[in-house]
């Protein structure tokens, strides 16, 4: 099982790639489009602000390759953080920039509705998933670790797989058909995390 | 829910695992590979490393250090020690920190902070303020392993860093360090009431009531301990169990 990560210069690249051989992927860290044709899954990790992390990934010229392999081919696709935003249509981080749009809906900052509550969204909070081969085997509401200011809203809300609580629900996943995206860090998530990204590896579309 | 941070701090210098008594008297404590990895497997919420080696040769070990422990360890990992550009924040990244810690550069050049949210998102960008008690309710931020005042108030620093970009503040009351005898709550209490972003507190942990307290008294989002582990039987495993059975909703370790 080869799984390509999408290397657009941006964050944590590293601990994906270590997290998906722990649980047993060949992994290409991947800057050429042959790299994704050749792999069995994509993984698009992301970290840092959308408006650098879609400007560098346009830059790699990887977009092509990505949306022939994932939209046009169905490769199983994971999306991670950012990696999920980047999918918007559009984000509204500081400022108004548009993304992949292969999911509609759009990338907002989060809003609490008690001032107690801090922004970013920073540690570990409860997941609750719908029905997906993604969370088969993991505990009942895992616990998975966040940090975020901003997040996506779904147009098509039988799209989100999983939610999570904090000052309101927000996705915590979505699901479209080959296409899963995650808000929080499996790969930083320890056993939970871990479990999640064997089951991506699992996955029969 | 949100959980409660437990957070094992780990203090570097020239690749080995060290603790200070108010940031002096270094004694060696270990290999901060093995350390961090212990505490990953106890279900520590995060890592902090701090970094104090002086050297140019320094900035290699650390990059290495962060490259073993991730991967060995899937949990998060702040980096500080010697932030200074966005090159060494992107390095740090690239390694397989998940957030940097950025104290005596935040000072020194205002526009830092901001421009480092811009690039990295507010989320990777911690603050580190080490603080000094002037004289009774009167603390001073100072930079450089606390031995140069800046005359800046703990309060309105981190308020002003918060604005800034930062996206987590690490406060650390440095007469405390390595002292055991708790955390500064009236000083944590007032920087974690003055911002909107998560603030970890940090210096003088010494018991699991400590840690308690940090969030109870203090309102703290995280609680960072060093002493506490390597100095006494205490683990995180009972510390979670602690702070779990005292009201906290902690993530199970």
């Amino acid at each position: 099982m080869t799984v390509a990560v999408v290397d657009y210069g941006m964050g944590n690249l590293r601990s994906v790639a270590k997290a998906l051989e722990a649980v047993g992927a060949r992994v290409s860290v991947s800057t050429k489009p042959e790299d994704l044709r050749t792999a069995d899954r994509i993984v698009l990790p992301g970290q840092g602000a959308f408006r650098d992390c879609i400007a560098n990934l346009r830059a790699t010229g990887l977009v092509d390759a990505l949306t022939q392999e994932v939209r046009q081919k169905g490769k199983p696709f994971l999306g991670i953080c950012l990696g999920l935003q980047l999918l918007a249509d559009v984000s509204y981080e500081n400022g108004t920039f548009k993304g992949l749009g292969w999911l509609s809906g759009r990338v907002e900052r989060l809003t609490v509705n008690d001032p107690r509550l801090k922004l970013p969204h920073i540690g570990w909070n409860d997941v609750e998933f719908q029905e997906t081969p993604l969370a088969a085997g993991l505990k009942k509401n895992p616990i998975f670790y966040f940090d975020h200011s901003y997040h996506f809203v779904s147009d098509a809300p039988d799209l989100v797989a999983a939610s999570c609580e904090y000052g309101g629900t927000f996705a915590a996943a979505i699901q479209q058909d080959n296409v899963f995206a995650v808000q929080f860090h499996p790969e930083k998530s320890q056993e939970v995390g871990l479990g999640l990204l064997r089951n991506f590896l699992n996955w029969k579309i | 829910m949100l959980k409660r941070r437990l957070i094992p701090c780990l203090l570097l210098k020239a690749g080995r695992c060290i603790k200070t008594i108010r940031f002096d008297s270094i004694r060696d404590v270990g290999n901060p590979i093995t350390a961090a990895r212990v505490y990953d497997a106890q279900g520590a919420d995060e890592l902090i490393f701090l970094d104090i080696t002086a050297s140019h040769e320094g900035r290699d070990t650390l990059l290495d250090l962060v490259t073993q422990t991730a991967e060995q360890c899937f949990m998060p990992l702040t980096v500080g020690g010697g932030v200074r550009t966005v090159a060494d924040i992107r390095r740090l990244l690239a390694a397989g920190a998940d957030k940097v810690s950025i104290n005596t550069a935040a000072v020194e050049n205002p526009n830092f902070i901001s421009e480092a949210a811009a690039v990295f998102g507010s989320q990777c960008i911690v603050v580190a303020i080490d603080t000094r008690l002037r004289a009774a309710h009167d603390y001073e931020v100072f930079t450089y392993r606390a031995t140069k005042p800046t005359g800046h108030r703990p309060v309105e620093w981190a308020q002003r860093m918060a604005d800034s970009g930062a996206g987590e503040i690490l406060i650390t009351a440095v007469d405390r360090d390595g002292t055991m005898e708790g955390y500064d709550l009236e000083l944590i209490q007032a920087v974690a009431d003055a911002v909107t972003v998560p603030v970890i507190a940090s210096g003088g942990c010494g018991t699991l009531q400590h840690l308690v307290e940090g969030v109870t008294l203090g309102h703290a989002s995280a609680v960072a301990a060093a002493s506490l582990f390597h100095f006494t039987d205490q683990s995180v495993i009972k510390a979670k169990s602690y702070m779990k059975s005292a009201g906290l909703d902690v993530r199970p370790a």
